[in-house]
């Protein structure tokens, strides 16, 4: 066993929170991040902003990535933040991914949400995103 | 890094970041070997339960039900379920977690997903170790899911006490359940998805195999179960088989697991102590260079 904390996969959380059903996305990404060395736990559609922190807690992931098409944003990505922080996940980085229009993103910045990717983002870019960004422990 | 004790202490009290941190260090191999030592004596002999068969068998459906059966006698339950590491990329997919959703918000479970990070035989190197943090955080039982194992993924049974092998009505005929391997491993066996064709047959067929059992190995014959894991039907009884297993463990049965417990405690400090040694690294250009064979440099290196 060597403690080489550089060599330590990043751990990221993807998630559907609501209602729609279009995980392709998701999945994709999932996929694509496996493929960049990240261990991706996926827990599918339809999660609650509650099953979305209790999972980021359980599995002590660096990163949480939320993807949403339906509309409804504004509503759960703010609420997912305040209770991820409210586990004193304080270094947990939250991104998510969708469709967002441009007039809602810096509200969901404000509200807590590292980075909002729109469509034609590629996995690369989400990759480097992730690794300058995702928290480094000792 | 706060005292292993006083996480422990927090883990115990219902700390679940801490708890989580804490299995993150240990997959990371982040703690000293004492403390290693004093995580395993805090443990509470919590019933390891190991869950292995086949991809898509229904493993993490089975141990989502198992969850509320245990749940509904007052028992906490911990999970461990691994899935495998890429051998090109070293990343992962774990989706274990997707089946397991019922128990979201339930301090009494606590579920986390694990990546093989290169074993091969159905675990993680540092699974036994999650496993005796959960027990020692209180969870009992501790269920291991293993990464879906085909004929020879076998390590779960050196680990948990009881192990579960999971099977599908469409498993094969007779010659496979007499084949070396997996089922060989199986203190309980499970075919799952029994609302599919063929599950009582295929029950029965290996009930027959496997009771003919007899040579220089004898042990019981498994009891072979039927379950709908999805709609919860059979749950219940593999439940009590599971348990019915581990009150009839014998004092043999007990020596073994310790006997393999020690051998990965030997393994691991013997490494440590190899590998800290000021001549590890000229040991290493030895053995490239085909200077020396790799078991002399070991037996130099731990005189």
């Amino acid at each position: 066993m060597t403690a080489d904390a550089s060599a330590r996969p990043i751990r990221v959380l993807l998630a559907k929170p609501g209602l729609d059903g279009h995980d392709r996305g998701a999945k994709v990404l999932a996929r694509g991040l496996r493929d960049e060395g990240f261990e991706v736990i996926y827990t599918g559609l339809r999660q609650t902003p509650e099953m979305v922190a209790d999972a980021a807690e359980q599995e002590d992931v660096d990163v949480v990535g939320l993807s949403i098409l339906s509309g409804a944003h504004m509503t759960l990505l703010p609420r997912i933040v305040e209770l991820v922080r409210g586990k004193g996940l304080d270094d947990v980085l939250v991104a998510a991914g969708g469709i967002i229009p441009d007039a809602d993103v810096a509200k969901l910045k404000a509200a807590g949400v590292a980075e909002v990717f729109g469509p034609g983002t590629t996995i690369g870019q989400v990759a480097t995103y992730f690794r300058e960004h995702a928290r480094r422990r000792a | 890094m706060p005292e292993l004790a006083e996480r422990l202490r927090d883990a115990q009290a219902g700390d679940r970041r801490a708890l989580a941190r804490l299995l993150t260090d240990l997959e990371d191999g982040a703690l000293a070997p004492s403390e290693l030592g004093a995580l395993i004596a805090a443990g509470r002999d919590a019933h390891l339960v190991g869950i292995t068969g086949p991809p898509g068998s229904g493993k993490s459906t089975l141990v989502n039900a198992l969850i509320a059966a245990w749940r509904s006698r007052g028992r906490r339950v911990g999970v461990i379920a691994v899935d495998p590491s890429s051998p090109v990329s070293g990343g992962a997919i774990m989706g274990d977690r997707i089946r397991m959703m019922d128990h979201h918000g339930d301090d009494g479970v606590f579920v986390r997903s694990m990546a093989s990070r290169g074993a091969l035989g159905g675990l993680a190197a540092t699974t036994w170790l999650t496993a005796a943090a959960l027990d020692a955080a209180g969870y009992d039982p501790v269920v291991i899911e293993t990464v879906g194992a085909g004929q020879s993924e076998v390590e779960i049974a050196t680990l948990a006490e009881t192990t579960v092998v999971v099977e599908v009505p469409e498993m094969g005929d007779e010659v496979q359940a007499i084949k070396a391997g997996l089922l060989e491993i199986a203190d309980v066996i499970v075919i799952n998805k029994g609302d599919r064709p063929g599950a009582d047959r295929a029950a029965r067929q290996l009930r027959a195999m496997l009771s003919t059992a007899g040579g220089r190995v004898s042990r019981p014959a498994p009891p072979v179960l039927v379950s709908t894991a999805i709609a919860g039907d059979g749950v219940e009884p593999l439940r009590e088989a599971i348990e019915a297993h581990r009150a009839g463990r014998t004092p043999e049965q007990v020596r073994t697991r310790a006997g393999e417990l020690l051998r990965r405690a030997v393994a691991t400090r013997a490494y440590e102590r190899a590998a800290r040694s000021a001549d590890w690294a000229a040991a290493v250009t030895a053995v490239a260079e085909r200077r020396e064979d790799p078991f002399s440099a070991a037996d130099r290196l731990l005189g």
